[in-house]
């Protein structure tokens, strides 16, 4: 925690946390009446951090994620969040309406940029995810990493001190999203943003984060959590990054196995 | 933020080019039909399947099959009927007669039927209030509303509208109602978490989305409205309501013309036809292929 609030300090920030998750619940009405899906998760984000949230599939990683963009109500707890939070899926979720360019214009409108500054500030959002010439392109014309990276994009555009990610690299090949783990990397680096981004995937956890936050199943639980001291560009195959990745799929491992038990 | 030392530098260089590579290698081409293809394959086939129907339709008339020509006129009478009114100058005015009550009566339609989809489609209480008429209506024949439509407001040109409207108005809310439908969730989600909700979220989001379950709405609302007015012109003719095309048939029937009747009939299939391909299906075509949706086949 010292060293997230020397980081606010040093962002000239007045508020110690980007997103603050207290003793938060969620069930949902199931087949066998309620079921509960997360059972009292307190986690904070500190601005500027890079927290990774890492689960099973199925333990409730989406469900919190979307909590903290707002999209749900917790069942029980409180979040709060320093602003509104952007929030980047797994499906890109552009709207084939409207060209790449259009889609980031559509979100500086919402928040309320002029219009005389929408399409310079779009194209300098499409320049830092290097997408320069993209500005008039449809979402169909686009490869499945450049649509990620205008969704990226759009995200920043939002002007939100947290983004959420939630698996968003996980239908990319896998040299593709090598490079966009780089990009984003290199984008938290330069804006300063803080990121909780949701994965089941342990070496891309671990390749991002700062943090690594393990989620137990049924329920979802914060298990463990790991610092990762390893320093930036850090690269998926790096032995550092190897050696950390076993270590947490051991415990992973063990999280699962608890289920098959009885 | 990040420092800028040499290394970083080399390895966003290195990234960038990576990067462009992979852009180039995964950018998909489109480019335009030739038009020679456009040719053979979408103007060929439906001029060769007309000048077949017209050589059987001759040739029945030539070799005495039908040998009666107050039944089947030849081609060449039922041209002269359409030289006739050309050259009497009445010909535009059959058309334009009932294509601006068409045209008026669907624009009204389409006034109404789209707000009113927009709330059956949003506001729960009123899908399950009239959601289930609205979709019934749809396949009531608008003939039927003909003599209702005739005893309440008589035989003018509101009754005509009146037909139209109620033809056209549910196939145009049912359109929009199950172009909302289909708006995939994700959209909605990403929308609201820009700030898009309430009316910000139905115009920027619901409304673009939906557009295409729209246009079929308003493509099948326009060939409705185009049959009512047929159907209220041929039962409710009178001379204040000058010569559609209906009329015309029923002038065709009633001086036993049966060139005049076959004129009104392909009259009011081309207009239809026209209308479809001059409005509609350009319309459809551009909104799909936008989208990426319009798979060349
Ligand atoms: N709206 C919902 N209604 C009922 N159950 C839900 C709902 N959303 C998620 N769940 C359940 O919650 C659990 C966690 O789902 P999710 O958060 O999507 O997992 P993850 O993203 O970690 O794969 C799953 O068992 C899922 O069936
Ligand atoms: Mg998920």
């Amino acid at each position: 925690m010292a060293t997230a609030l020397a980081k606010a300090a040093d962002a000239g920030t007045s508020v110690e946390y980007s997103a603050r998750i207290e003793h938060v619940s969620k069930s949902f009405a199931g087949p066998a009446g309620q079921q509960l899906v997360l059972d009292d998760i307190t986690l904070d984000v500190a601005p500027g951090e890079f927290v990774t949230l890492l689960g099973a599939s199925g333990c409730g990683k989406s469900t919190l994620l979307n909590l903290v963009a707002g999209l749900d109500r917790p069942t029980a707890g409180d979040i709060t969040t320093d602003g509104r939070p952007a929030l980047m899926f797994q499906e890109h979720a552009l709207f084939p309406w409207l060209t790449a360019g259009k889609n980031i214009e559509l979100a500086l409108k919402l928040r309320g940029t002029p219009k005389a500054e929408r399409r310079g500030r779009a194209e300098e959002l499409l320049a830092l995810v290097r997408l320069q010439g993209a500005y008039g392109k449809r979402v169909h014309e686009l490869s499945g990493g450049m649509r990620q990276r205008v969704a990226l994009a759009r995200a920043l555009a939002q002007d939100s001190r947290l983004l959420l990610m939630d698996e968003p690299f996980a239908a990319l090949d896998a040299i593709t999203r090598d490079v966009l783990h780089d990009e984003l990397t290199r984008i938290w680096r330069e804006t300063g943003l803080s990121v909780l981004f949701v994965t089941h995937n342990v070496r891309e956890a671990v390749r991002l984060a700062e943090r690594v936050v393990l989620l137990s199943s049924r329920p979802g639980r914060v298990a463990r959590e790991w610092r990762v001291d390893i320093p930036q560009p850090r690269r998926i195959e790096d032995a550092a990054v190897a050696e950390l990745s076993r270590e947490i799929t051991e415990e992973l491992r063990g999280e699962i196995r608890r289920h098959g038990q009885h | 933020m990040a420092s800028t030392d040499t290394p970083a530098v080399k390895d966003g260089n290195d990234l960038a080019g990576l990067e462009a590579g992979l852009d180039a290698l995964e950018t998909v081409q489109t480019s335009r039909t030739p038009f020679r293809t456009t040719f053979t394959q979408k103007i060929v086939p439906p001029v060769t399947a007309v000048v077949l129907v017209l050589l059987v339709w001759q040739a029945l008339v030539s070799f005495n099959i039908v040998d009666d020509p107050s039944k089947l006129p030849s081609p060449g009478d039922v041209w002269g009927e359409v030289e006739d009114a050309w050259l009497q100058g009445t010909l535009l005015d059959y058309i334009w007669t009932s294509v601006s009550r068409g045209l008026l009566g669907f624009l009204m339609a389409l006034a109404i039927g789209t707000p009113l989809g927009l709330l059956v489609a949003r506001v729960r209480f009123v899908r399950a209030a009239i959601g289930p008429i609205l979709s019934g209506l749809q396949s009531l024949p608008s003939v039927a509303w003909v003599p209702p439509a005739v005893i309440w407001l008589g035989l003018n040109n509101s009754m005509m509208y009146a037909v139209i409207l109620l033809g056209a108005v549910p196939s145009i809310a049912n359109g929009l109602v199950s172009g909302v439908d289909q708006v995939p969730p994700l959209f909605l989600r990403a929308g609201r978490t820009m700030g898009a909700t309430g009316l910000r979220g139905t115009w920027h989001i619901v409304m673009p989305a939906a557009l295409p379950g729209y246009l079929a709405g308003l493509k099948q609302g326009w060939a409705f409205s185009w049959r009512s007015l047929m159907a209220a012109e041929i039962i409710a003719s009178s001379p204040e309501l000058g010569v559609g095309l209906g009329q015309l048939l029923e002038n065709g029937r009633n001086t036993s013309s049966m060139s005049m009747v076959f004129l009104a009939i392909l009259l009011i299939l081309v207009v239809g036809i026209a209308i479809d391909l001059l409005i509609f299906s350009p319309l459809e075509r551009r909104v799909l292929r936008s989208r990426g949706l319009l798979v060349k086949s």
